[in-house]
C-alpha cells in the first residue's frame, strides 16, 4: 500500500518537474531569446525593462494559459474515456469542442462580449458544449439503455453539424468579425486577455477538484455500468456530473484557445500506459502532462517558423497524432468488458 | 431476509417475469434454475436493483429495495455477474474496488481496514497468491474466484451469483461451489445463484426455484423439484432421474433421441 503511494507521489513529482522544465524552456526561447541566467537577474532587479515585460506580460501568461488549457482538455479526456471505457472518446470526437466553438462563434458574430463583458465568452462556450452534451445524452438514453456506439456516432454527427454552422456564421458575418473568428478558431494561445486566462486556469483547477470527488465512481465505472451500480454507484447521476464537468472544462478551454484537438485523446492514453488506469493517479498526472504537452507544443508553434506563428492545433495534431499511431502499433491498451 | 412480492418486470416492451412471489430466509442457499430465456438472470437483476420492477416489489429485510439508496444496497448485497471483467488492473486493485460502497464521503485512499478486508477475502478464495498479477493474465477459473473475492470485500449479507460455474472445468466448478457452500455454512452468508447445471444445483443448493416462461414453475427441495415429469415438461427433453449414491441427492441423465428409438423398437 505504502509502496503504491510512494510510486504515485514520485510520478507526480516527476511530471511536475517536467512541467517546470518545459515552462522554463518556454520562458527562455522565442523571437527574443533570453538565457536562463538572465531571467534570474531580471526577476531580481530588471523590472520595467523590455525583457522583463516580454517575460511576464507575454510569455508567462501564455504558459499559464497553455497549462490551463492542456490540463483541462486532458482531464475532460480522462473523464469521458473513463465513463465510456473507450480510448477514442474525447471532447473533440464527442462534438463537445464543436459545440463550444459554435457558442463562441455566435458570441463573436453577435458581439455579445462587448455588451455582456468578457466573461460571456467562456460562458457561451460552456453553453454550446452543454447543449451538445444534452443532445447527445438525451438521444442516446431515449431507449432506456445507454449505448456507447450510438453515442459516438451521434457525437461525430453533431460535430459535423456544429462545424457547418460555424462556417455558416463565418459566411454571413462582417469582415471585421470574420478576422476574429478565423484567428481564434485555428487554435492559438497568443490572443486572450489576462482575465480570460485567470478564468480558464481557475476552471481547470475546479474541474480537477470535481473529478477527484468522482474518482472512486470512475474506477467503478471502468468495470461497466451495471457492475458500477452493484458497487453502489448512482450511475446516471455520476454520468450527468461527469458530462457537466467535461463540458465546463472543454467550453472554457475552447473559448480561450480555439479548437485544439488530440490533447484530450493522446495525453490520457499515454498516462494510462505508464501510471495505470486508477483514476486517483491518472487524473492528476494527466493534468500535469497535458499542461506540459501543450506548453511545449505552443513553444514549438511560436518558434519553428519565427517570426511567424503556427496555430498550436497544427502542432498538437501532428505531434499527438503520430505519437498515438506509434503507440498503438507498439502496444495495445486493453479495455474492460465487451 | 428477502421477499419478492407480485414481481412483474422486464425490458422496454417485453415482460420477462410475471407475478413472482418468493421468500428467502437468512442463511439459505437457493438455486434458480430454468431453461434459457426463462428469466433467471432477469430475476437476479431485479433483486440487485439494476432492473426496476414494473409491478410488485422486492423487500430486503422488510424494506423495499427501491427505498434503499444504491450505496446502502451495495453494502447489503453483492453481485457476481456473468461477464467477467477484462482490464489491466491487478487482482488486488480489482478486489479493493469492492470497498467503494463503504467509502466515506471524502475518502480518497483505502484505509488499513479496507486492505485487511480485501486480503481476508482473497485468502478465503485462495487468490492471495495472485495479488499482483494483472487480471487479464489469470485463468478463467482464477478470475471467477477473484470476482467472488471482490464481492466478499463488499461484506454483503446476501450474495447473488449468475452462473458462477459457466465455462469452468469440473475442478473449478467444484472449487467455486465448495467455496460458496463454505461461505454459506461458516459465515452465514445468504446466497442466491443462477445455475444451468441441474446436477450441480441439486448437489449444492438447499432449495431450488424452477422458472419457466417467466413464472415460478416449482419451488422446493431438490428432491421435490427435480423429478422427471417436471424436468421433461419444462425442458422438453427426455431424462432419467437417479439418486447420487453418496449424497442421495437427485441427479439427471439425458436420454438421447437415438437411444429412445432403440428402446421403442425393442
Amino acid at each position: 500500500m505504502n509502496k503504491k503511494l510512494i510510486r504515485w507521489i514520485s510520478w507526480i513529482l516527476f511530471l511536475g518537474g517536467i512541467l517546470f522544465t518545459v515552462s522554463l524552456f518556454s520562458l527562455c526561447v522565442g523571437s527574443a531569446g533570453i538565457p536562463l541566467k538572465k531571467i534570474i537577474a531580471l526577476i531580481l532587479e530588471g523590472k520595467r525593462t523590455v525583457e522583463y515585460s516580454i517575460l511576464f506580460d507575454i510569455r508567462l501568461p501564455r504558459i499559464i494559459l497553455g497549462f490551463a488549457v492542456g490540463s483541462a482538455l486532458s482531464i475532460a479526456g480522462v473523464l469521458l474515456q473513463g465513463m465510456f471505457r473507450n480510448p477514442l472518446v474525447e471532447p473533440y470526437t464527442l462534438g463537445i469542442s464543436g459545440g463550444a466553438a459554435l457558442g463562441v462563434c455566435l458570441n463573436i458574430a453577435l458581439r455579445l462580449s462587448g455588451r455582456l463583458g468578457i466573461l460571456s465568452i467562456p460562458l457561451t462556450g460552456f453553453l454550446g458544449a452543454l447543449i451538445v452534451v444534452v443532445v447527445v445524452y438525451s438521444l442516446s438514453t431515449r431507449k432506456g439503455i445507454f449505448k456507447i456506439q450510438g453515442l459516438l456516432l451521434t457525437g461525430v454527427m453533431l460535430s459535423f453539424i456544429c462545424s457547418s454552422l460555424v462556417m455558416l456564421i463565418m459566411a454571413i458575418s462582417r469582415a471585421e468579425d470574420l478576422h476574429g473568428i478565423i484567428f481564434w478558431i485555428m487554435g492559438s494561445l497568443g490572443e486572450p486577455q489576462g482575465f480570460l486566462i485567470k478564468v480558464v486556469f481557475l476552471v481547470s483547477m475546479l474541474g480537477l477538484f470535481i473529478s477527484y470527488l468522482l474518482c472512486a465512481d470512475l474506477n467503478a465505472l471502468s468495470l461497466g455500468e451495471e457492475e458500477a451500480q452493484h458497487l453502489g454507484i448512482n450511475v446516471e447521476r455520476t454520468k450527468r456530473l461527469l458530462f457537466l464537468t467535461a463540458s465546463l472544462l472543454t467550453g472554457c478551454s475552447v473559448s480561450a484557445a480555439g479548437i485544439i484537438g488530440f490533447v484530450g485523446l493522446v495525453v490520457p492514453h499515454f498516462m494510462r500506459m505508464i501510471v495505470g488506469s486508477d483514476h486517483r493517479i491518472l487524473l492528476v498526472t494527466s493534468s500535469l502532462a497535458g499542461g506540459a504537452f501543450l506548453i511545449l507544443c505552443d513553444t514549438l508553434a511560436r518558434t519553428v517558423i519565427s517570426p511567424l506563428e503556427l496555430p498550436v492545433g497544427v502542432i498538437t495534431g501532428i505531434v499527438g497524432g503520430s505519437l498515438f499511431v506509434y503507440a498503438l502499433s507498439k502496444r495495445q491498451v486493453s479495455w474492460g468488458g465487451k | 431476509m428477502l421477499r419478492i412480492k407480485n414481481l412483474t418486470c422486464g425490458y422496454d416492451s417485453k415482460i420477462v417475469l410475471k407475478d413472482i412471489n418468493f421468500k428467502i430466509e437468512t442463511k439459505e442457499l437457493v438455486g434458480i434454475i430454468g431453461p434459457n430465456g426463462s428469466g433467471k438472470t432477469t430475476l437476479l437483476r431485479a433483486v440487485s436493483g439494476v432492473l426496476k420492477p414494473k409491478e410488485g416489489a422486492i423487500f430486503l429485510e422488510e424494506k423495499d429495495i427501491r427505498l434503499r439508496g444504491v450505496k446502502e444496497l451495495a453494502c447489503e448485497l453483492a453481485v457476481v455477474s456473468q461477464t467477467s471483467p477484462l482490464n489491466h488492473m491487478t487482482v488486488e486493485e480489482f478486489v479493493l474496488l469492492g470497498r467503494i460502497p463503504h467509502y466515506q464521503r471524502f475518502q480518497f485512499l483505502e484505509t488499513k481496514k479496507d486492505i485487511e478486508i480485501a486480503e481476508r477475502s482473497m485468502s478465503l478464495t485462495d487468490t492471495l497468491k495472485l495479488k499482483h498479477r494483472p487480471l487479464a493474465e489469470i485463468s478463467g477459473g482464477e478470475r471467477q474466484l477473484v470476482v467472488i473475492a471482490r464481492a466478499l470485500t463488499q461484506e454483503p449479507r446476501l450474495l447473488l451469483l449468475d452462473e458462477p460455474t459457466a465455462h469452468l472445468d469440473i475442478t473449478h466448478q467444484a472449487g467455486v461451489l465448495d467455496l460458496i457452500k463454505k461461505l454459506n455454512r461458516e459465515f452465514g452468508l445468504t446466497v442466491i445463484m443462477v445455475l444451468h447445471d441441474l446436477n450441480l444445483a441439486s448437489e449444492y443448493c438447499h432449495r431450488l426455484l424452477l422458472i419457466n416462461e417467466g413464472r415460478i414453475h416449482k419451488a422446493g427441495l431438490p428432491e421435490e423439484v427435480l423429478n422427471y415429469q417436471i424436468i421433461e415438461e419444462v425442458y422438453k427433453t427426455v431424462v432419467v432421474v437417479e439418486k447420487n449414491p453418496v449424497s442421495s441427492k437427485p441427479y439427471i441423465l439425458i436420454v438421447p433421441e437415438e437411444e429412445r428409438q432403440k428402446e421403442r423398437s425393442r
